[in-house]
């Protein structure tokens, strides 16, 4: 990047928000993705949506790239820099701006922690569902970017559920405002719906505005232990067939099992097969209702224990310990390649087999958990980066379990994006046709190419006049 | 100039590869991060700070003033090593760093390092330096100079910290404990447990009576126990702040102290104290001649409360008591270092009279951390202005913890930033609370 660019962003956000130093490039050249890192030219921390705008401007002018970022947790790569890139973080934007408790909404800044706001809504009776693994860290913003799900999926749904609207600069440097608190909004294209998932390719976003649903007012969080894996992929199949929709159905095998174990020492037994962790939600009638029908379709299915959470604290510590597993399993080996392929919820029995045999194929160590009712899979690489002939093994495996998560009906991310990681498999999930249209769209908002580029789909430059097709040619063109 | 051959030799000591490939970078040690929640940046993140140890380490980049600001602006509260799910290794990391920087010369200047070793193995680490500095302390006090020094302001002229720092300085126990206590004491009926106790720098002069309550509440246990004369200071103080040779030496010899003595378990009620002799077992792994008894010696040290959690002796308690409202601050050397966590509040919450109230954020740092308060007085403020505000937010009366470090600092906010409760370690509220006290 040239001097006349850096001299530019420092003006337009003030030195103290401009870092350039070889400390501050290399501590914002990941994310939580394995594998992937790049340094980036400089990182910038805007006060006010007017500095961004600038900024962007500024980039189409002497076009350098830019890639938001909040607090760096994703899983696909969304937030690693690109060649030639200022990155942008939103992190120091948390405030929450407004709780209002008559249209139930809350309208916050993107840098504003996920389960930040849930505490806080939920001090007053209010509840915020979407739960990532790492809601104690991600923000909002970056949960709007990638569309982020949770635990609580299953019933509640996925961060679009509860976007009803969004602020964001776009590429040219306007303000985008789209929707709002009315729970029905039928004017002209769903700007909105389209903005989340988008991975910071089509704006950068500075306002969300969030609905909030009334908390449920008691919980039954129940541990079941299963000597065999298929029992308990047959368990999940009955809940759902048996009409109970329990606000979290998480799924942890024997090796996530032991990592888990080894890390929060709260007494798994270090030998089950698959142990599934439900939580149902709601009055406390049909509360203890499910859970009783849950208890009987558990023995049915040859369940070797049940344990139900005493308090609520001892109910916590279970999620939280299931939010561990993926960082968790580094115990084991060095890099974790975690990924989330998802199935038609009534294919997972069938998807966990997938996954067994594809480590025994490629002859990897594979950790399984996730979202058993969501159909939303974790299967995990435990692996060595340094070793690139495993590095290898890993890919080929992982290409195998997106391919038959495909012939499934299924898709090969489920809540973590697309990203740099998973960019060469979107056009057997979304066609070619819809892999065209995204990349038209993209062309159409960003024409220059420079807000996050190289994530989900690459664009190829255009190309004018003849293709160069002889090397005196292409000296020619270089002279 | 700063020696680059000479720090090139040093990046050897950094931790193996293993250690540094481990952290897979998930991000999820930034929620309890207390730098990273002031500055919001990521380099004083421990994600951050592993990052660029993992680069020096593989001489991608050099050392830097930057990297060593970092390190040292690290409260070393190992917070992060509990919300690890991948079990990193943080605290190592990050004080091998240190002293790395510290002998290659960045971060702080020569000479305040000088005599930032020299004062810790001078008078921390001997128990006659500190004793010389803590009687002058006492006179000090005692003599109205205090009075005199505070009300002139004569410190100001020095730093314009150096006033309040002065006043972090906690009053001077009237007698040291190991004058106080025996090398063997005896409890009253027969001997159920064999103990032997460490009696810790701080606690010895600072807070004596703290030593001397230990004491009496293991008596009551049914604990013989041992308190060896010659033993020394544990080491901790200079093995986190870049003098780790000298704190190995120390090591070394309370090793060969204890060991001539006959124990089941060693009692430490300071944090910083037990969870460095705790870690004695891996800072001695590579020496053969004290590998297996660093190993042995380690696994016999507990904590106060560690120990009457687990072996639940009877103790007999007064019948009337007048209800206590009592909070608990988690000495981030007790819930982070040593994972201490339920086991006193379990021994808080089954004392007679005591009524409870949890903590807002009990496990986060209360910025004292070593010295930490006194080498960044500013950056500690930040901490314990938090903390106080959740203390006030309790309306406990008493607020308990078990560190030295941790009840001057807590005990300095309810001066600066005026809040009405009493700072107490555990074992002072158990033996007030005790029936043989009452006599």
């Amino acid at each position: 990047m040239d001097q006349y660019t850096t001299e530019k962003l420092k003006s337009i956000v003030g030195a103290q928000n401009f870092f350039d130093s070889k400390e501050d490039k290399l501590v914002y050249s990941y994310d939580g993705t394995p594998v992937y890192r790049h340094l980036p030219e400089a990182v910038i921390f805007p006060e006010d949506a007017e500095q961004i705008s600038k900024i962007l401007k500024l980039a189409n002018q002497e076009k350098f790239n830019v890639v938001p970022r909040g607090a760096g947790t994703g899983l696909s790569g969304g937030s690693i820099p690109v060649d030639n890139s200022v990155v942008i973080v939103m992190t120091k934007w948390n405030r929450v701006l407004e709780i209002d408790t008559s249209n139930l909404t809350a309208w916050v800044e993107p840098g504003v922690v996920t389960g930040h706001l849930q505490n806080q809504v939920e001090k007053i009776g209010l509840f915020y569902p979407p739960d990532p693994g790492s809601l104690t860290v991600c923000t909002i913003g970056g949960n709007v970017a990638s569309n982020a799900g949770g635990l609580r999926g299953l019933k509640y749904g996925v961060t679009k559920n509860y976007v009803l609207g969004v602020e964001m600069i776009l590429p040219n440097g306007e303000l985008l405002k789209s929707g709002g608190k009315n729970m029905k909004d039928a004017a002209g294209y769903n700007l909105k719906d389209f903005i989340i998932g988008s991975e910071g390719t089509l704006g950068i976003i500075t306002k969300v505005l969030v609905k909030l649903l009334p908390k449920p007012t008691k919980s039954i969080t129940l541990l079941i232990f299963f000597n065999k894996l298929i029992d308990a992929g047959k368990a999940v199949s009955d809940i759902i067939a048996a009409h109970i929709v329990p606000s979290m159905m998480e799924f942890l095998d024997n090796t996530t099992i032991n990592c888990v174990e080894d890390y929060t020492h709260i007494g798994l037994p270090r030998k089950s097969e698959a142990i599934l962790l439900i939580e149902v939600d709601g009055r406390d009638s049909e509360v203890q209702e499910d859970a009783e029908i849950i208890r009987k379709i558990a023995v049915k299915n040859n369940a070797s224990a049940l344990k139900a959470a005493s308090d609520k604290a001892e109910a916590e510590n279970l999620k939280t310990a299931r939010r561990s597993a993926f960082s968790a399993l580094a115990r084991k080996m060095p890099t974790t390649i975690l990924e989330d392929a998802t199935v038609p919820r009534s294919e997972l029995p069938v998807m966990i087999e997938k996954v067994t045999k594809a480590a025994k194929m490629f002859d990897v160590m594979i950790g399984n958990f996730g979202h058993a009712g969501d159909g939303n899979l974790h299967p995990t690489c435990l692996t060595d980066e340094r070793d690139s002939k495993a590095l290898e093994k890993a890919h080929k495996a992982f290409e195998y379990i997106f391919n038959e998560a495909i012939k499934l009906g299924g898709t090969i991310t489920g809540e973590h994006g697309t990203g740099l990681s998973k960019k060469q498999f979107l056009e057997s999930v979304a066609g070619p046709a819809g892999v065209d249209m995204m990349k038209r769209i993209k062309c159409a908002i960003d024409p220059n190419n420079i807000l996050n580029p190289e994530k989900i789909f690459t664009i190829s430059p255009k190309c004018e006049g003849y293709l160069p097709l002889k090397r005196e040619q292409i000296k020619n063109l270089n002279a | 100039m700063h020696n680059q051959t000479q720090y090139k030799d040093l990046l050897k000591v950094l931790p193996h590869d293993d250690i540094l490939q481990q952290c897979i970078h998930c991000g999820l040690c930034l929620a309890v991060c207390p730098t990273y929640d002031i500055t919001k940046i990521e380099r004083s993140s421990p994600r951050g700070r592993i990052a660029m140890i993992k680069s020096v380490a593989r001489s991608e980049t050099e050392l830097s003033d930057r990297f060593a600001e970092e390190m040292n602006f690290c409260l070393d509260c190992l917070a992060c090593e509990t919300a690890c799910p991948a079990g990193v290794q943080y605290g190592r990391m990050v004080e091998t760093a240190r002293v790395v920087v510290d002998e290659a010369g960045f971060g702080t200047s020569k000479i305040k390092r000088a005599v930032k070793r020299f004062s810790l193995r001078r008078f921390v680490a001997s128990k006659n330096g500190l004793k010389f500095i803590s009687r002058l302390l006492r006179f000090y006090q005692k003599a109205g100079l205090q009075k005199f020094v505070r009300a002139t302001g004569i410190l100001k002229i020095f730093s314009k910290n150096l006033t309040e720092i002065e006043a972090l300085s906690p009053a001077i126990s009237e007698k040291f404990s190991d004058k106080q206590i025996k090398e063997i004491e005896l409890p009253e009926g027969e001997v159920k447990y064999k103990t032997a106790f460490h009696f810790g720098c701080l606690m010895n002069t600072m807070f004596a009576d703290i030593n001397i309550d230990t004491i009496d509440v293991l008596k009551e246990c049914g604990c013989k126990i041992i308190t060896p004369k010659d033993q020394v200071c544990c080491g901790s103080l200079m093995g986190h702040n870049g003098d780790l040779d000298f704190a190995l030496k120390l090591a070394r010899k309370n090793i060969d102290v204890f060991e001539k003595h006959e124990y089941d378990y060693l009692i430490s009620n300071s944090a910083g104290c037990g969870a460095f002799m705790k870690d004695y077992a891996y800072l001695l792994e590579d020496d053969p001649l004290y590998a297996d008894k660093a190993k042995r010696f380690a696994a016999k040290v507990k904590d106060i409360t560690e120990f009457i959690f687990e072996q639940k002796p009877e103790m007999k308690f007064i019948s009337e008591q007048t209800p206590e409202s009592v909070t608990y601050h988690d000495a981030c050397h007790l819930v982070h270092a040593q994972k201490v966590y339920s086991q006193p509040r379990e021994v808080i919450k089954s004392l007679p009279g005591v009524k409870y109230t949890e903590l807002e954020e009990a496990s986060w740092c209360c910025g004292s951390a070593g010295i930490y308060n006194v080498v960044r007085y500013e950056d500690s403020l930040i901490q314990l202005k938090r903390k106080m505000n959740n203390i006030k937010n309790t309306n406990a009366k008493v607020v308990l913890t078990g560190n030295p470090g941790c009840m001057g600092q807590i005990k300095h906010g309810t001066k600066k930033f005026n809040v009405d409760v009493e700072v107490l370690h555990p074992v002072t509220l158990i033996k007030k609370l005790l029936k043989n006290n009452q006599k």
